[in-house]
């Protein structure tokens, strides 16, 4: 069980990293974009760096407060 | 895509990853025993050409639609991750990257662990840190190598470039038989963080439906207001000035 704790916690350090908002804020923007181009038919090619510049915003300003 | 840049992408984020697993196998080998450090470094080159050919042809079968949001959402958490961690080095909440000193804290460690002889094996701890070493950096090459290469249908370039930088890096640290802490490595870092998040973003917006104005060419405009943005951050918590009363910042692991 600890083996595949430690396998689990490796990935997610991999993947993840320090900050899981990011990932979270990444995932959000894609959702969301796809929902906009899939659903309402807007080519919301600029939402994503929106989320991405967001993410790592937020991040740097919780790492430094 | 033309091959070039994907080529030169990979090999510059390659060359980070090798001279950090370069820095790990010589203070294993130098310190203590090349025969079991050869070994470690040979162990987990296997296991990297398992999940390399577990991970890459499976790949290959995904529609290139629900690939490129899959691998774009990866590629851009993963770049964020290093372009995170490039500003707050830039800005000094978090130590710069270096070699020497990594080095050092490795021969350090290196030289008070016992020997131990385990599983055929003469040198148990040398065996260990270089397996360890070029496995984690090793996977992050597999991660790069395979992400640019399927989403690009062309592996074969991405392997070039990773093949590339592993041969240069191993060639300098024969030649220097030192740590290559000469090479411009945070800069480097920052520079392969634009590229993955910008790499990533594009992918990922790509297969969430996406069509980028002038396509391909957005990659123009991409990667310079990634650079922008993040450089806009550095300026931004340096203006807040509160780096020079922040505490001390961590000390650098390797491979980090």
């Amino acid at each position: 069980m600890n083996r595949i704790k430690a396998f689990g916690a490796f990935w997610y350090d991999f993947v993840i990293g320090d900050d899981w908002h990011v990932a979270a804020l990444i995932v959000a923007g894609l959702a969301l974009t796809a929902l906009l181009v899939h659903s309402a038919g807007v080519n919301a090619w600029w939402l994503l760096p929106l989320f991405v510049f967001a993410a790592l915003g937020w991040s740097l300003h919780r790492a430094t407060k | 895509m033309n091959a070039l840049p994907l080529i030169l992408t990979v090999f510059v984020a390659c060359s980070v990853e090798a001279v950090e697993a370069l820095t790990i196998v010589l203070a294993a080998g130098l310190t203590r025993e090349w025969k079991s450090t050869f070994q470690g470094m040979a162990a987990a080159l296997v296991v990297l050409a398992v999940v390399t050919a577990a991970i890459g042809p499976a790949l290959t079968f995904l529609p290139l639609t629900a690939l490129r949001l899959v691998v774009g959402a990866l590629l851009a958490i993963f770049g964020l991750q290093w372009l995170r961690k490039a500003v707050l080095r830039a800005t000094g909440y978090k130590a710069l990257h270096d070699e020497a000193s990594a080095y050092l804290r490795e021969v350090a460690a290196a030289q008070a662990a016992p020997k131990q002889t385990r599983r055929g094996v003469s040198d148990w701890y040398s065996f260990t840190l270089a397996f360890k070493g070029v496995l984690l950096e090793g996977l992050e090459v597999v991660f790069i190598v395979i992400t640019f290469g399927a989403n690009q249908h062309n592996v074969g370039a991405a392997v070039i470039g990773a093949a590339a930088a592993i041969v240069v890096v191993t060639v300098a640290g024969v030649a220097v038989k030192a740590p290559l802490s000469k090479v411009p490595e945070n800069w480097l870092k920052y520079a392969v963080g634009i590229m993955l998040t910008s790499f990533g973003t594009f992918w990922g917006a790509e297969g969430a439906g996406v069509r980028w104005p002038g396509d391909d060419a957005a990659l123009l405009v991409l990667v310079p207001v990634v650079a922008l943005v993040s450089a806009g951050y550095v300026f931004w918590l340096r203006a807040r000035g509160t780096a020079a009363s922040a505490p001390a910042p961590h000390s650098e692991v390797v491979g980090s």
